[in-house]
């Protein structure tokens, strides 16, 4: 009995030391210690302040796009092989739900040369499915299988992008995940917790998150005004009057006046890498895609000498003079240091978002409710908790405080597992800590209202408390084990707040079957050990 | 001390006139919700614009109302309201209706348009230091503070900005600066930072305290999820006490808890509370303690089933429920200190979450006592009368059969 307590003891004197150092780690001071304890301990969104977004990929931009790029292609195959067609286009579509219906429409093939035609798309165009509606007209739908994966491709690539775009904000923790129905999983949910700026989070993820590379017909200027006078108050046809972006370097604003249609656009850029040239400056090397190539070649070939503009939404990171024709692989020189150099590249890569982006939701908590709502918190928190020790103090005197030492211990373990898991404590997480405390509560009140009762029968002060212990028991597995059923199906089938307090909870209850059984037990053994005699007990 | 010794209450006896009670909350919290139109949705499911303002004096409702309306940027109806919480002093939500999603984030850039033109001073070149996010603030004071001959260091300057911002938005100020001189208080604050502060920025009436924007995608989805995973988990807990108990007892926990969300809801409507996602939380947990509750008693009766076998059922759940009557009570009382705590003091966000908590520990304490329990008597009073009346041939192996299933039940 002696070796079994002491075991009991070091089970429980390891338990707390594991959970203290899981919440405070080892603080040198008091300052070390509230930010340990604040690394420790993360807050949710809800009640530190930030911004929470659920962005909807737009798939059926990239379905289209795809489409279009065909054909263009199919249109410059149909011209060699001297295929007649009347009219070829896509028509837009404006929901996700739609992308599978994107469907190029080809008019007028003449009947004689359908069997060239569709020679020509099922020997270059595989990935397709060619469906006649008639003698002459055709619809052109991507295969369902190779749909599914550009959908998913898509979502990935911007997800990526979304991720390397917060990466600039150089937060702590942020979070950027898929997120929606399995199967159509369109939606990115973006978690950006402490942000004092959502508009600028919002900014960078992408207004337009739209990547041009512009033919740059005159400036710098020195302010918009000083441009829009220098024209007369009235720019020319087809051009904008943009900002570049401002560098660390350069003093003063630069506007440009640039032509509205851009050469080559994002889509069509496939990497880019900082490097050096042979003159140790800095300088950034891109690719392009196939198509984007040819077109930027031709463009080059017939511009050399003249600037061109990289913009980035509507702000010009880079201005560059073409020297020579450049294809599929080209560089951006100049430019005056590595951060530069890397920070380019940077844009030039994460610039290329495969598709537009539809806010379905954001939250911004504002920093100072979310300090509102700690301060209230805590206070009401230590109330309530003040209350229930004082009530349990009196009412069970002695015995009170072995139920106030397992509350706490289950709140110390609670908090330990929030640490060690790198869950966040939210509103909906903190719900399930009540409900726990609540039946932490009524554990100890169970087994004590048992001892009690076996007193009464006139049984001795052991047997009572044993005889209590072992017949609250089995109604305390029933009651966890019922809600512990509960929380797996919320966890299951719950999103985001649901599981949070499944899981807060779940915790919680293992946590307390531990400390008002196992712990409770220990302390009341202690307190009887070698005290057989023992006739009353403070309860 | 101890407060319900041997007490002898004839719960059973008196079920009516609670089952009546109960029935009665029941139709009146379904006639609030049909004569509303229906429950009262918060943003999360009704989805739409919404934000929350906080004014350094009272609100000016009208004017902000005239404003709204006037600038005519904004789609579907504004809503201006006042909060009636005393903690929530001279704090409004400003409204809109749920378009679609593109109309929502134009919604949403107008609102603080309309704002900032009637309250703020946007053309004026300075900056809303109740509004300024940490690098803007930043940003700012740099170069005023160098020219002004108190250079500082990157790190130091980011230190001030820090401090500056905490300041603001730790209470009482929560957010609002009304005079530049409350600043002086932070430390480092000298007067040629005071200086470039006073030339910089200035102080708007009102701060932005939270924006939530939920498109209608989003706000369906989460409803249906939050409802049937609740479900889900109600049939789980109904399989386990089934299995447990006897599945009449299942069916009777379910039944309560179902009784204690739907006059949770109706005083929700009565009182004309919001339903939010944090008060779907709340639900859970109230869920989760009724359950609670009633499995002590359901607990408390097989126990008593193997020990008491002559006692008639209805006079053996009486014992069980006073058996287990100062738990109840102690149990019950001291969560619902916790959550009137968390009423009284907790703030604006946890009102509505603490508001279901104490209408469902209040109605799940009482449900375990007189709804659980009265519809597990029912039941078997119902099987005997049906075994009574049956062929007596028969009868010797029904109640023999009768006898065991007590026992198998306390298994």
């Amino acid at each position: 009995m002696k070796n079994n307590l002491t075991a009991r003891t070091v089970v429980i004197v390891a338990t707390i030391l594991i959970c203290v150092f899981g919440i405070i780690g080892f603080p040198r001071s008091g300052a070390d210690l509230a930010k340990n304890l604040s690394d420790n301990i993360r807050l949710g969104l809800d009640l530190k302040g930030g911004t929470h977004l659920v962005l909807e990929i737009q798939v059926q931009d990239a379905v289209k796009a795809d489409a279009d790029q065909s054909a263009e292609r199919l249109k410059e195959d149909l011209k060699k092989q001297n295929i007649a067609w009347n009219s070829m286009d896509t028509p837009d579509v404006t929901k996700v739900e739609d992308a599978e219906n994107v469907a190029i429409a080809i008019k007028g093939v003449p009947a004689t040369q359908s069997s060239a035609f569709r020679g020509i798309v099922s020997e270059r165009y595989p990935n397709y499915i060619l469906t006649a509606l008639n003698s002459t007209d055709y619809s052109l739908k991507l295969k369902p299988t190779d749909l599914n994966d550009l959908k998913v491709d898509t979502v990935k690539r911007a997800v990526d992008t979304i991720g390397n775009r917060i990466d600039q904000l150089g937060l702590a923790e942020k979070s950027v995940q898929q997120y929606g129905k399995a199967g159509a999983k369109y939606e990115v949910l973006v978690q950006l917790p402490g942000v004092d700026d959502p508009a600028r989070a919002k900014e960078l993820i992408g207004t337009a998150a739209v990547l041009e590379i512009c033919d740059v017909k005159e400036g710098p200027f020195p302010s918009k005004e000083g441009a829009l006078a220098q024209k007369g108050g009235i720019l020319p046809l087809g051009t904008k009057l943009i900002r570049s972006k401002p560098r660390g370097t350069q003093d003063g604003e630069q506007w440009y006046i640039v032509a509205k249609t851009p050469v080559i656009t994002g889509r069509e850029m496939r990497n880019a890498r900082p490097g050096q040239d042979e003159f140790r400056k800095w300088e950034t090397n891109f690719s392009l895609s196939q198509d984007g190539g040819r077109r930027f070649g031709r463009y080059t070939e017939a511009n050399i000498g003249n600037k061109l503009a990289v913009v980035l939404d509507n702000q010009i990171v880079s201005v560059a003079t073409i020297q020579s024709k450049i294809e599929d692989s080209g560089r951006i020189t100049g430019l005056g240091s590595e951060e530069e150099g890397v920070d380019l590249s940077r844009y030039l890569r994460s610039g290329s978002l495969p598709a537009g982006v539809q806010y379905n939701e954001e939250r911004s908590i504002g920093p100072s409710l979310g300090a509102d709502s700690i301060h209230q918190g805590i206070v009401a928190g230590l109330a309530g908790l003040m209350a229930v020790i004082a009530v349990m103090l009196v009412y069970y005197k002695r015995a009170g405080v072995n139920a106030v030492l397992a509350l706490v211990l289950n709140t110390l373990i609670l908090l330990a597992a929030v640490s060690y898991f790198h869950a966040v404590l939210t509103l909906p997480g903190i719900a399930g800590i009540i409900l726990t405390i609540g039946m932490a509560v009524d554990s100890n009140v169970l087994i004590f209202e048992r001892i009690r009762e076996e007193l009464r029968t006139g049984k001795s002060v052991i047997a009572a408390v044993d005889n209590g212990f072992s017949k609250a028991w089995w109604t305390i597995v029933d009651t966890h084990v019922t809600t512990v059923v509960s929380c797996a199906f919320l966890f299951l089938f719950g999103e985001g707040p649901v599981r949070g307090f499944a899981v807060t909870l779940t915790i919680g209850l293992i946590a307390n079957i531990f400390t008002a059984v196992f712990v409770s037990k220990t302390i009341f053994d202690y307190e009887l050990a070698g005290r057989r005699q023992l006739t009353e007990l403070s309860i | 001390m101890e407060l319900f010794k041997n007490t002898n209450f004839d719960f059973l006896g008196k079920k009516w006139p609670f089952i009546i009670a109960s029935l009665v909350l029941t139709v009146a919290g379904f006639a609030s919700i049909l004569t509303q139109g229906g429950l009262k949705f918060g943003i999360d499911f009704k989805g739409g614009t919404l934000m929350t303002v906080k004014f350094s004096q009272t609100p000016p409702l009208e004017k902000i109302r005239t404003a709204f309306a006037r600038s005519g940027k904004i789609k579907g109806e504004v809503t201006v309201q006042s909060f009636t919480d005393p903690q929530t002093q001279n704090e409004i939500e400003i409204g809109t209706e749920l378009v679609n999603e593109k109309q929502l984030a134009a919604n949403r850039l107008a609102m603080e348009e309309v704002l900032a033109a009637t309250f703020a001073q946007p053309g004026s070149g300075k900056l809303d230091l109740n509004a300024a996010s940490k690098d803007a603030l930043a940003g700012r004071l740099r170069d005023p503070l160098a020219r002004s001959g108190v250079p500082m260091a990157e790190p130091q300057l980011q230190k001030l900005v820090l401090d500056l911002l905490n300041f603001r938005d730790t209470p009482p100020r929560s957010g609002l600066i009304t005079d530049f001189n409350q600043l002086s208080s932070v430390p480092g604050v000298n007067s040629g930072i005071m200086s470039a502060l006073q030339q910089e920025c200035y102080l708007a009436p009102y701060t932005v305290k939270k924006t939530e924007m939920v498109g209608p995608k989003v706000g369906a989805e989460l409803r249906n999820k939050a409802v049937l995973a609740t479900l889900y988990a109600l049939a789980g807990m109904l399989a386990y006490i089934a299995f447990r108990f006897e599945w009449i007892y299942g069916v009777a926990a379910v039944i309560a808890v179902f009784h204690d969300t739907l006059i949770t809801l109706g005083l929700f409507s009565i009182f004309h509370e919001e339903i939010s996602m944090t008060v779907i939380a709340a639900l859970l947990t109230l869920v989760g303690y009724s359950m609670n509750d009633t499995i002590v008693i359901f607990d408390r009766i097989r126990e008593n089933l193997k020990i008491m076998r002559r006692e008639p059922l209805e006079s053996l759940m009486n014992k069980s429920v006073n058996q287990t009557l100062s738990r109840t009570i102690m149990t019950s009382g001291l969560t619902f200190l916790t959550v009137i705590a968390l009423f009284i003091w907790g703030g604006p966000v946890l009102h509505s979450f603490s508001f279901a908590l104490v209408c469902g520990i209040i109605v799940g304490t009482y449900s375990s006592v007189f709804i659980a329990s009265p519809i597990v008597l029912f039941w078997h009073n119902y099987t005997d009368g049906r075994k009574r009346t049956a062929p007596v041939l028969a009868t010797a192996a029904r109640t023999d059969a009768a006898r065991k299933s007590p026992s198998k039940a306390a298994k």
